[in-house]
């Protein structure tokens, strides 16, 4: 191959590889919206569109040596309820040196969780809608709902 | 964090959101729109959001689906394209 | 009509992955989001100043509580809004719960399995619910445990044995208390002295010192999101499975 080409390939496409997957999935999702008859399909391609999205900012906050965002103890019992204040003075020396790299950043995980929620919502609504279109007009492709709105048709 | 798990997962999700816009059976589209949701979840637990993927196994692979499939069940299954 | 959104899709598409080459990275753990000072707070002092172990759950209810409570109506006014799209209101029936019921639910098979695996996932719902601060879980997971057990019944045995448990009006009751809850503990704080929703002034109501008054406080508002979201999800499955008749289920 081309070693223009070939270096092309090495630098811009292999380090950002996930990236490229994540805008292709995007445009699936676009192109379903925009081209599809069908309006359940549009609705599909709506919730892979969001998906995407919040795939992308999860990713964001993905460190190299990172676990999960919970903070463990092993084996130190200090989550007393009553708060002992006898405890206070030896987990403070533990907290004090949590090491920021072990932990994957948790702020893009919260706002991904309302986004989540936030589009499990909108598909519910959206469904009611479609359904309520079916039964004013006893079809769910959008060329035949725009021949029926149209004058001429019967609405 | 194990980069060929991620390669594999990523391509799999292209190919289910693409065989779910294809099917023209309704029904086996939500299906494959379920597989969908669930491979993010994989996904997901994997680069370390635990949260967030309990979350879209609940949520997207759960109701999400089902309130699909109950909407196909009341209008048509069948689409032109 | 199509090759025109076949270019649009791949103009945007052309563009966006131009702009991929500028990104750091990925896994780096000094991109620019992972080294913000907002992140090193919260990875630093959540654990000292909340006593909570999961960092999510912490900002989620506590540093972010004003998003978290505003997305408990967004899921609120969407239960609401299927009923509203969907219910014929000018019937000669104006409640839909008096329609005769005449659904059996699925064969013997699930009714077994369902009923033997359905108070597990419960329990295990309300342990996700109020175990959140230690393993990861929180309301929002729990609640929507909660309601897919409801959905599993209904889908198992037949709408009418749902709705037994968890009427049309038991629901909606159930969802205003979520909120209720959480805008209402925001509320308390107002009395207190301090701002809307600043758990730390609680800690003379609540047993322990500040630190322990906010990790209850996370407890309660993420018990009421949990009403909020069990209900909703159980109206929206009856709802849109019955075309807002709520008479035969799927």
């Amino acid at each position: 191959m081309d070693p223009i080409v070939a270096t092309f390939i090495e630098e811009n496409i292999v380090p950002n590889f996930n990236y490229w997957i994540y805008v292709i999935l995007m445009m699936i999702g676009l192109y379903a919206m925009i081209t599809k008859n069908n309006l359940i399909k549009k609705l599909i391609g709506m919730a892979i569109f969001q998906t995407a999205i919040i795939l992308f900012y999860v990713s964001v906050g993905v460190k190299d040596t990172a676990g999960i965002p919970i903070i463990s103890h092993h084996g130190s019992e200090h989550h007393q309820m009553a708060g002992l204040s006898s405890e206070a003075g030896s987990t403070k020396e533990i907290h004090n040196k949590i090491d920021k790299d072990k932990y994957a950043n948790p702020l893009p995980h919260v706002l991904m969780l309302t986004a989540i929620v936030v589009g499990v919502s909108t598909l519910g609504l959206a469904l009611a809608i479609s359904q309520k279109i079916y039964k004013s007009f006893g079809t769910l492709e959008e060329d035949e709902i725009l021949n029926e709105l149209r004058p001429g048709g019967h609405d | 964090m194990i980069w060929q798990f991620d390669i594999i997962i990523l391509i799999f999700l292209v190919i289910a959101a693409i065989i779910s816009l294809r099917l023209k059976d309704l029904l086996g589209a939500s299906m494959v729109f379920g597989i969908y949701s669930f491979l993010i979840c994989l996904l997901w637990a994997e680069m370390g959001a635990v949260d967030v993927a309990f979350t879209e196994a609940a949520v997207g692979a759960g109701v999400s689906t089902v309130i699909m499939i109950a909407t196909v069940f009341s209008t048509k299954r069948r689409s032109k394209d | 009509m199509k090759i025109f959104g076949l270019i649009a899709v791949l103009v945007v598409g052309a563009l966006l992955l131009s702009a991929t080459s500028d990104f750091p990275d990925w896994r780096d753990k000094d991109s620019p989001a992972n080294k913000s000072p907002v992140s090193s707070f919260y990875i630093e002092k959540t654990e000292k100043l909340t006593k909570v172990p999961n960092m999510v759950t912490a900002v989620l209810a506590d540093y972010r509580g004003y998003d978290t409570m505003f997305e408990t109506v967004v899921i609120f006014i969407a239960g609401i809004g299927i009923i509203a799209v969907l219910r014929n209101f000018d019937g000669p029936y104006s409640s839909s719960i008096r329609r005769e019921n005449n659904d059996e639910g699925s064969g013997l098979l699930a009714r077994i399995t369902c009923s033997l695996i359905l108070p597990f996932i419960q329990i295990f719902a309300l342990y996700v619910v109020a175990h959140g601060h230690h393993s990861p879980g929180g309301g929002f997971q729990g609640g929507v445990m909660l309601g897919a057990s409801y959905i599993l019944l209904a889908l198992a045995f037949g709408l009418s044995k749902a709705k037994g448990y968890f009427s049309e009006r038991r629901t909606m009751i159930f969802a205003a208390v979520g909120i209720f809850i959480y805008a209402g503990w925001g509320v308390l704080c107002l009395l207190f002295g301090k701002e809307f929703l600043n758990y730390s002034v609680l800690d003379s109501l609540l047993p322990g010192d500040v630190e322990m008054a906010r990790s209850h406080s996370m407890l309660i508002v993420e018990i009421g999101v949990a009403f909020t979201v069990t209900a909703i999800m159980f109206s929206m499955y009856s709802n849109l499975s019955t075309r807002g008749r709520l008479n035969k289920g799927l």
